[in-house]
């Protein structure tokens, strides 16, 4: 109990209590991989170790950058939303001028103009973080669904397709795209001052602004961010599937709110890290991966999310308690 | 800000969500020559019902510093669980003690894991609506339940005295929960947990009972909207409700009730219903798609926010 305590009052230095919770998720991880290696016989074949791969590396991409607004204690639902239009937009941009280069550039200037868009909601009109993202992500579902009048752009340049399902000394390009973007966070986070401004910020806004902190600037900061990187992610669906169509964020939201929140980060604010959201998104992967495996209905996919979800938050409120 | 609150200050007086109702109307009146007629007006009022029916609990909630977005996602599964019930019993009675029951369900269990377990309540809300849609899903293997007794359509194709049925419904909700907010302790409660929460807990007031209230009120008037809906279709689908229960918000924004202070006004959220069924009547026969509807719906809460945002800093 006492690394609990520790871990409370003061996350930053309270390493032990930090490396504990990572060894529980590690565990958790053998563990499934353990049981579901029990369970099936396909689980562990070099074909399905690199799906789930693959498919961790996307939801982290995703939960990566939401990882940062929950630092800040907020929260950004419009991931999804702004995964479908990017990716949608992007698409066509790419079919109509044939160059994957302006391409991937819609869709990340697309992202991130989005998340901009969220930054100054929640900071210049002081609109709660959850509200107004869960405004902007119905106005662009509206727009996506609008923009594409129910019609599929595929066939995109086999350059740009290699980003989703290419390899490199067989491992799917994806996951070289995951152990960057997790360099570059962790980094980010925990060894620049602008990422121990944002734990400053989740921790204690009024201190942060207090001891200089510039709030606004860090919040628009982050929500950027994740948006820029929901416009990454729509690129990797997009050269992963080969084709766009106005559904293709529509469930991605929820897992990656789960992976960030499995990861250990704390919707309160001020603590958890990238790393710990490549393991949310790994253990999730692993029961959606598993669920398929064992050939449960995929309708049960959003149910155990939800569930995921609601423990998650409540072993996190019970811990604070404790430490309170 | 303080030119920008000169401008809104005397504007904050007169009820927003009127001026944008009344605006609305004219424009819709100008553009499109089917707008202004009885037959519209009444199909616009009774379009609205099952939106108010999810918009008055969500006030109180709101009201609570809270939030329900599984609302739209219960309504869906309480239509499912009423279908399935009419179809294989026969009995309307039963069937509509079963939505309540899924309502109170999960009401009760929205109420209990934001009131004892301390989960935010937007994100409480999340994982049900991810467990209610994935229960629809898993129930109805995502088709349609249909055969549904005629005596359930009548509900909704009905009227008294030339006023239809759903209405003389919505009014009676209406009533009810304007006694409940205004005439009773309860209603006292809704207001101090949103402005005051310190004060109930000194005055010996059970903050958790009160809170598990709010959302079981949410989750049975959701079960009530159910039975209208299902009437409406004359039948249920798996993603029938989906996206409910953002109107029901957007119509609370747009009423006035606040998102941080707990101030609420009840008669704002009908007008708010008002407003958002009037838009989406307007764009309707404006042949605009439903998709650019939803995102006029989103900009409108947005705006709406905003002016709220304006109205607090003074």
């Amino acid at each position: 109990m006492s690394t609990a305590t520790s871990k409370a009052a003061a996350p930053r230095f309270a390493l032990s209590g930090d490396v504990m919770q990572t060894l529980y998720r590690v565990l958790a991880v053998v563990l499934l991989c353990l049981m579901l290696t029990a369970l099936s016989d396909v689980f562990l074949t070099a074909n399905n170790i690199l799906n789930v791969l693959r498919q961790t590396a996307l939801l982290f991409l995703l939960a990566s950058g939401l990882t940062l607004v929950i630092l800040t204690a907020g929260l950004d639902l419009s991931i999804g939303a702004n995964v479908a239009l990017s990716g949608c937009l992007a698409a066509s941009v790419m079919t109509l001028t044939g160059s994957p280069l302006l391409g991937v550039a819609t869709g990340i200037a697309c992202g991130t103009v989005i998340g901009l868009a969220n930054g100054v909601l929640v900071t210049t009109l002081r609109i709660p973080s959850f509200i107004a993202s869960y405004g902007m992500m119905w106005m662009l579902t509206g727009i996506t669904y609008y923009y594409m009048a129910g019609e599929t752009i595929h066939g995109f340049p086999p350059g740009f397709r290699q980003l989703g399902s290419g390899h490199l000394l067989s491992i799917p390009m994806p996951v070289y795209v995951m152990v960057l973007f997790l360099a570059i966070g962790a980094l980010f986070a925990q060894r620049t001052i602008w990422g121990q401004q944002i734990y400053a910020i989740g921790a204690n806004p009024v201190a942060a602004r207090l001891s200089g902190v510039p709030v606004e600037r860090r919040l628009v900061l982050v929500y950027t961010m994740s948006g820029a990187m929901a416009g990454l992610a729509s690129l990797i669906i997009l050269a992963r599937i080969n084709s766009a169509q106005g559904d293709i964020g529509e469930e991605l939201t929820l897992p990656a709110i789960a992976a960030v929140l499995v990861g250990g980060a704390s919707l309160f604010g001020g603590s958890g890290t990238v790393a710990g959201t490549l393991i949310g998104a790994l253990l999730l992967t692993l029961v959606l991966n598993g669920m398929n495996l064992l050939q449960i209905n995929s309708s049960w996919q959003p149910l155990a999310t939800g569930i995921i979800i609601l423990l998650a938050v409540w072993i996190d409120t019970r811990t604070r308690r404790v430490g309170e | 800000m303080s030119t920008l609150s000169l401008v809104t200050a005397p504007l904050a007086r007169v009820p927003g969500v009127a001026i944008a109702l009344i605006a609305l109307c004219a424009v819709f009146a100008v553009t499109s020559p089917g707008f202004a007629t009885p037959a519209n007006i009444t199909n616009i009022l009774t379009q609205s019902t099952i939106l108010l029916l999810l918009a008055l609990p969500m006030t109180l909630i709101i009201m609570t510093e809270g939030l329900d977005l599984s609302i739209g996602a219960v309504l869906t599964f309480a239509s499912i669980v009423l279908a399935i019930t009419a179809v294989t019993t026969g009995s309307p009675t039963l069937a509509f003690l079963a939505a309540l029951a899924v309502g109170l369900f999960f009401g009760l269990a929205n109420g209990v894991l934001i009131a004892v377990f301390d989960i935010p309540p937007f994100i409480t809300t999340l994982g049900t609506l991810g467990i209610a849609q994935g229960l629809s899903l898993v129930v109805t293997d995502g088709q349609s339940v249909v055969g549904i007794p005629r005596s359930i359509e009548a509900i909704y194709s009905g009227a008294v005295v030339g006023i239809p049925l759903p209405v003389i419904l919505a009014a009676l909700a209406y009533a009810l929960t304007h006694t409940l907010l205004y005439h009773t302790h309860f209603g006292t409660y809704v207001f101090a947990l949103g402005g005051n929460r310190e004060a109930l807990k000194v005055a010996g007031i059970s903050v958790r009972g009160m809170l598990i209230r709010a959302y079981i009120f949410g989750g049975l008037m959701a079960g009530f909207a159910a039975l209208l809906m299902t009437a409406r279709l004359n039948s249920a689908h798996p993603t029938a409700g989906i996206g409910m229960e953002f109107d029901a918000i957007a119509a609370v924004a747009v009423g006035g009730t606040s998102f941080e202070r707990g101030n609420g006004w009840l008669l704002g959220t009908l007008l708010g219903v008002m407003t958002v069924g009037v838009l989406r009547n307007g764009l309707n026969l404006l042949a605009v798609p439903s998709s650019a509807q939803v995102a006029c719906i989103g900009a409108l809460v947005i705006i709406a926010l905003f002016i709220d945002g304006l109205r607090g800093e003074q």
